[in-house]
């Protein structure tokens, strides 16, 4: 089969060329003037909460994220505080990019866990971002839901997370979008603050 | 000679072979917890049931001995729900310890679950809880909830040890494997228990949480621990280098070799490589010069030893010149080191041996007093005092205090095993050029005028000859650590730099000469030493007074 079947045949419309060029430049001058006139009311400060270009005016307004995104790495703990990472070994043996640096240390005090990670570092300046590792636990030790996009650095040493800060981060709910039990959108709590402030 | 068939194929065996045995010879791989085969046989784990025709129930493969006719199934509906049902009952109270296990990689619950099991757990009982993380020796922690009872380490102490440390204690799923009260599993082969435990409940102290076993690279090599020569694999990390904190190799494991150490080894060889990866390591050329070491490079090193070697010969003679070679060096080495000393150098005083002085731990199983892997190629080679009418390393060291030898080149030894502290100082202090060459720092080495790093068993290929005249072959598993180099190359390169060069590039031109060479390797080469090993000849005999200390 050839894999361009997948694709809708084209409707007697589409195949006359024109009208469909003609549609494509009214929907791009459409947006262009709809842009323009909001943009020019809120440079004339006559309605500012309008929202102008479909872009994202980064930093001041975030975008909602969506829950699959997957972003900066932590590690999560148990309820005494403890990290749940048994130094198992599994994300650093899956991980396409070797960026993960475990050495497990001996918790004897405790026979029931046994072991746990003496150092975890995690080389973001590596990280392909595939969420491997988080698939590969086997504990639910670690996860990508902080939430966290910015993630950058003048030298290259500080692009790699360790342990204590992995430990220490907690997922921003309110950066991500809610949904209904429909599963439509309801809330862009971030996006709306952000609009207001 | 009984006839059976095992799923179709048939096979003619030996009277009194086991149904799992005959399988084996077939290449047929029949699952086993309990039975090992250097241990009696129980059938306790029952994982290895198959279906033999005309019999009511399925019947255990390890103790089932073939009769004639015999027509068996190892891989039918039948078998295989057999199989899944012992699993499933195996994994009862087993915890799955997995991410923190050691076995996990190379445990057989894993693997059999994986090739065999795959039920749904039926179980909504709690697992019953025993002891973990116990420490029952010096070497082994116990886990007894991961313990399967199949009493492989019980027998291992029973029947080859004969110590009879452990036991299984309680009735029903209460039962556990534990020491008898008030004792240690302490013994000289403790390691090999952990090594057939089928699980993760014997694991090593010396091994656990530091790396996993995926991560490891194994290579065959031999012990160097004592003249035995058990046959090893080096596990190293190579895909991990950054893991252990600089220490490459994670463990030796035995491996089977019929003549030599059948599955096992020694604590002592099994624990005894940390050298390696010491810091004591010489990694680089070096010299001293008022009394503070400094480094150098190889080309200037070789220069001046061998410019320092040349005069010294020159001006006093060669019977100024002691040489002391080691049995701890490969037959390649010591064939290098011949030819250089006594060849190119003309010299007579070269010997190797240097008598312990306290006794080595030996044993009728496999430890040797002499803990030295080569001490019979050394002889073999005529590198002694007595081959060569030169000075006995005791001789060398007197005349040394009395300041007639003038100069003294040493290989891996340390002195004070042999000698007292005092009287090395004494001998060594008045030589005027002290050459160390080997792995390590020790009291010799730092009596010396120049140090040469070697490398060591792991990071070199060659051969040992055993106690008994068998030659083994060792592999490199890693590069070499920081500048040192095998002994033969250094021993190459000051001949070169005096004139004669040995035109070898491998260990296997080396020892190719040697074949030549010494009539007791006569017909020897690589390819025929093999993995097991070869008798030099004249030594079949010996041969079987070894192997009947293994059975006895
Ligand atoms: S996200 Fe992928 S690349 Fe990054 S640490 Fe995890 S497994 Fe490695
Ligand atoms: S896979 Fe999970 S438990 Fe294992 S080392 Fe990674 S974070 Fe820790
Ligand atoms: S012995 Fe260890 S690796 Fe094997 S199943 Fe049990 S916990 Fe897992
Ligand atoms: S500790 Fe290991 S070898 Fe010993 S009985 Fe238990 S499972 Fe078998
Ligand atoms: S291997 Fe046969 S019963 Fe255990």
């Amino acid at each position: 089969m050839n894999i361009h079947d997948k694709y809708k045949p084209l409707t007697f419309w589409e195949k006359l060329y024109l009208p469909a060029i003609i549609a494509g430049i009214w929907l791009t001058s459409k947006h262009f003037f709809r842009n323009l006139t909001l943009h020019i009311l809120r440079a004339l400060r006559i309605r500012r909460s309008a929202m102008g270009a479909v872009t994202i005016q980064y930093p001041e307004f975030l975008r909602p994220l969506f829950p699959r995104l997957r972003t900066m790495h932590r590690l999560t703990k148990r309820e005494d505080g403890t990290p749940r990472c048994v130094a198992c070994m599994m994300c650093e043996t899956v991980c396409p990019a070797n960026c993960i640096y475990i050495i497990a240390d001996e918790k004897l005090e405790d026979p029931q866990i046994e072991k746990m990670p003496k150092s975890f570092d995690i080389d973001l300046g590596l990280c392909i971002f595939c969420g491997y590792c988080v698939e590969a636990c086997p504990e639910d030790a670690i996860r990508m839901d902080t939430g966290i996009l910015e993630i950058s650095n003048l030298t290259r040493n500080g692009m790699v997370l360790d342990m204590e800060t992995m430990l220490n981060l907690e997922p921003r709910q309110d950066r991500y979008v809610k949904y209904t039990k429909e599963g439509d959108i309801v809330s862009q709590e971030y996006l709306k603050q952000s609009k207001s402030e | 000679m009984p006839k059976i068939t095992i799923d179709g194929t048939e096979i003619e065996v030996e009277k009194g072979t086991t149904v799992i045995q005959a399988a084996e010879q077939l290449g047929i791989e029949i699952p086993r917890y309990c039975y090992h085969p250097g241990l009696s046989i129980v059938g306790v784990c029952r994982i290895c049931l198959v279906e033999i025709e005309r019999m009511p129930k399925l019947q255990v493969a390890c103790y089932t001995p073939v009769t004639d006719g015999m027509v068996v199934h190892t891989n039918n509906e039948k078998v295989l729900q057999a199989r899944r049902a012992v699993l499933e009952f195996l994994l009862i109270n087993h915890p799955l310890d997995c991410p923190v296990c050691d076995q996990a990689g190379e445990c057989w619950l894993q693997n059999f679950y994986m090739q065999h099991g795959l039920y749904d757990s039926k179980m909504f009982e709690d697992k019953v809880k025993k002891q973990k993380a116990l420490d029952i020796g010096p070497n082994v922690m116990l886990d007894s909830e991961r313990c399967i009872l199949c009493s492989r380490c019980v027998r291992f102490c029973d029947e080859i040890t004969e110590t009879f440390e452990l036991g299984i204690f309680n009735r029903g799923d209460h039962a556990e494997l534990l020491p008898y009260p008030g004792q240690e599993l302490d013994n000289k082969y403790s390691g090999n228990t952990i090594d057939i435990c089928p699980v993760g409940a014997l694991t090593d102290k010396d091994f656990r949480f530091r790396t996993r076993v995926w991560y490891l690279t194994e290579t065959p090599s031999v012990c160097p621990g004592c003249s035995t020569g058990c046959n090893i694999s080096v596990h190293h990390n190579d895909k991990r280098p950054y893991k252990a904190g600089g220490i490459r190799i994670s463990r030796l494991k035995p491996r089977y070799n019929p003549e030599v150490n059948q599955w096992w080894m020694c604590d002592e060889g099994r624990y005894g490589f940390t050298y390696v990866d010491d810091d004591s390591r010489i990694v680089a050329p070096q010299k001293k010069t008022r009394g503070r070491w400094q480094e150098l490079s190889w080309n200037d090193a070789i220069d001046e030893i061998a410019n320092k070697m040349k005069d010294t010969i020159d001006k006093h003679g060669a019977e100024a010149f002691g040489v002391i070679l080691s049995p701890q060096m490969t037959n390649e080495d010591l064939f290098a080191a011949k030819r250089f000393f006594k060849e190119t150098l003309e010299l007579e005083n070269i010997d190797f041996e240097v008598a312990a002085r306290e006794k080595g731990y030996e044993d009728d199983f496999l430890m040797k007093a002499d803990k030295n892997p080569n001490t019979e190629g050394a002889k073999k080679l005529g590198v002694s005092a007595m081959d060569n009418s030169g000075l006995e390393v005791a001789q060398m060291l007197a005349e040394a205090k009395d300041k007639r030898l003038k100069a003294l080149y040493i290989c891996h030894h340390d002195l004070e095993k042999g000698f007292n502290k005092e009287e090395v100082k004494a001998a060594l202090s008045k030589v005027d050029l002290v050459i160390f060459q080997g792995t390590n720092q020790n009291l010799t080495s730092n009596l010396a005028n120049y140090c040469l790093p070697s490398a060591t068993f792991v990071e070199i290929d060659g051969t040992f000859t055993n106690f008994a005249g068998r030659v083994q072959r060792i592999h490199k598993a890693v590069e070499p650590l920081g500048e040192s180099k095998p002994d033969w190359i250094i021993f190459r390169n000051l001949s070169k730099r005096l004139g004669k060069s040995m035109p070898y590039f491998e260990p296997e031109d080396v020892f190719n000469a040697l074949v030549e060479e010494v009539d007791a390797f006569k017909g020897l080469s690589y390819e025929k030493i093999g993995e097991h090993g070869i008798l030099l000849d004249g030594h079949e005999e010996s041969a079987e007074k070894e192997m009947g200390a293994l059975v006895a």
